[in-house]
């Protein structure tokens, strides 16, 4: 975003609200959102790949270690790859911890 | 086609004049009264005369959804509905508009369900009327198979981007023949350039349409809109003047019959205006001092233009075609009620309901009405509507 949303007038708005900038949803950090975060013990990942699949936020990605973890800027804390894991390898930590 | 007047149903000619407009896609789902356009533009296609994308979908919803994707993409669209299928696209209908995706659509006026009803009242536009379209009502043939022309160049205009409904009272209009000047396919292209579509969808150029939008923009999203459809109106203007320039039809926002030294009028929206006209006519000839106000542009209403023609009358006899249940007026009365609420020289305004779901007003009626709504304002009874020809 050129500019943060909440300083936007009407008169920048393009033409029914379209967003030319394409890909600026990355600037709005949804990491904020989370009241848990997932914590990968790497170890027993077996690296299938299902939490990268099901994330609803497209924010997990495979580490230079090979396991798969989440970027906690983006990461609502669903809690969606925690339940999904076959390898049970994901657990959800409460962010007042 | 060259320039021809001929004896034809307003459906066709309203099939003819889209396939004349050259569009790319229709997408539309058959509902009386507005099958016959529908059924004689998909032949049309089959048949090879227009090179064109006809979709028929499963329903309204979808075919309010085809019109979408395809305005979005920069392909010229046309659509066409009618009541319980204008309710059934409203959620996208709204979408259109918001989304500032030009297209044409003919709206057959049709009474809305329950009791269930095919024919003809505006119940049905009133649903949609603050979605952000452009409403232009018509009267008769002519103006149907020329408004077609105009809705599209209006809606295409990179100053105005918004989809356009051209109004037309079912079965009065939709399945009656008429003689209808059709123009020439010259004329036509030199009226309606290209459509091109600002930011459309490319993979070339991509942009995101119909985002999420958090309550600190989305107030802003919407006085953007607002200003979109008040800003539409002297390019609307000019879509009208230039096809008056062309073919010596002229349109107004708001166009009066007789009204220059009347003392009091009658306002009518759609193809009552005819009979209005015939009925003052009888009138002045037996000494009232009456004339017409017709409300050709619905929406953005035509404020100044309406007061104009309006303060300094004595009294407006207004007919609506739906009851805005609860609020004591058809949405056309309360309208007008509220633009002369507190300018000087403001008319007394006495509402009057009627030819709900076909229910016929003849000339004698009409006579009534102007006579009795004379009569009410003069005595100072203009609180409310009068629901006409009901009994009990």
């Amino acid at each position: 975003m050129a500019k943060p949303m909440d300083q936007i007038t009407w008169q920048e708005l393009e033409t029914g609200a379209v967003v030319v900038e394409v890909g600026n949803s990355t600037q709005y950090e949804t990491g904020s959102w989370r009241s848990e975060r997932p914590v990968v013990e790497k170890e027993k990942c077996i690296k299938c790949m299902y939490c990268w699949l099901y994330c609803p936020e497209a924010c997990i990605h495979q580490a230079e270690e090979g396991h798969f973890e989440a970027d906690l800027k983006y990461c609502k804390g669903c809690g969606i790859c925690a339940a999904e894991c076959p390898a049970k390898c994901i657990t959800m930590i409460s962010e007042e911890k | 086609m060259a320039k021809v007047r001929k004896g034809v149903e307003v459906s066709i000619a309203i099939a003819d004049a889209v396939a004349q407009a050259d569009v790319d896609v229709i997408a539309a789902y058959p509902i009386t009264p507005q099958t016959h356009i529908v059924e004689h533009l998909s032949e049309i296609v089959a048949d090879g005369e227009l090179d064109a994308e006809f979709i028929p979908v499963e329903s309204e919803h979808s075919a309010m959804s085809v019109c979408c994707g395809s305005s979005a993409v920069g392909a010229r669209t046309f659509t066409s509905t009618s009541s319980q299928g204008l309710a059934l696209m409203s959620e996208i209908f709204f979408i259109a508009a918001a989304m500032r995706l030009p297209m044409v659509m003919a709206l057959a006026n049709r009474s809305l369900s329950s009791p269930l009803s095919i024919w003809n009242d505006h119940s049905d536009v009133m649903m949609v009327r603050d979605a952000g379209w452009i409403h232009v009502f018509v009267d008769n043939g002519q103006e149907t198979y020329d408004n077609i022309f105009c809705a599209f160049r209006m809606s295409e205009d990179p100053e105005v981007m918004l989809p356009v409904a051209v109004n037309l009272d079912g079965f009065i209009l939709t399945h009656m023949i008429e003689p209808v000047m059709y123009e020439d396919d010259e004329l036509i292209r030199k009226y309606l350039p290209p459509f091109k579509m600002k930011n459309a969808l490319h993979p070339d150029n991509p942009v995101s349409m119909g985002c999420f939008g958090m309550p600190e923009i989305y107030t802003e999203a919407q006085m953007n809109r607002e200003m979109g459809v008040r800003n539409s109106y002297p390019h609307i203007i000019r879509a009208w003047d230039e096809w008056g320039r062309l073919t010596g039809r002229h349109y107004r926002p708001v166009e009066t019959y007789r009204a220059d030294d009347a003392e009091y009028c009658i306002v009518t929206m759609g193809s009552y205006g005819e009979t209005a006209m015939e009925v003052v006519d009888t009138l002045r000839e037996q000494g009232e001092k009456v004339g017409v106000i017709k409300i050709r542009l619905w929406r953005p209403f035509p404020l100044e233009e309406f007061r104009k023609a309006a303060l300094g009358k004595k009294h407006l006899i207004v007919l609506d075609r739906a009851i805005s249940f609860g609020t004591r007026g058809g949405p056309v009365a309360t309208e007008l009620r509220s633009a002369l609420y507190g300018r000087p020289g403001a008319p007394s305004v006495v509402n009057y309901v009627a030819g709900l779901a076909g229910r016929d007003v003849s000339r004698k009626d009409f006579t009534n009405i102007i006579l009795q709504g004379k009569q009410k304002a003069a005595s100072g009874d203009t609180e409310g509507f009068t629901l006409y020809g009901l009994r009990g």
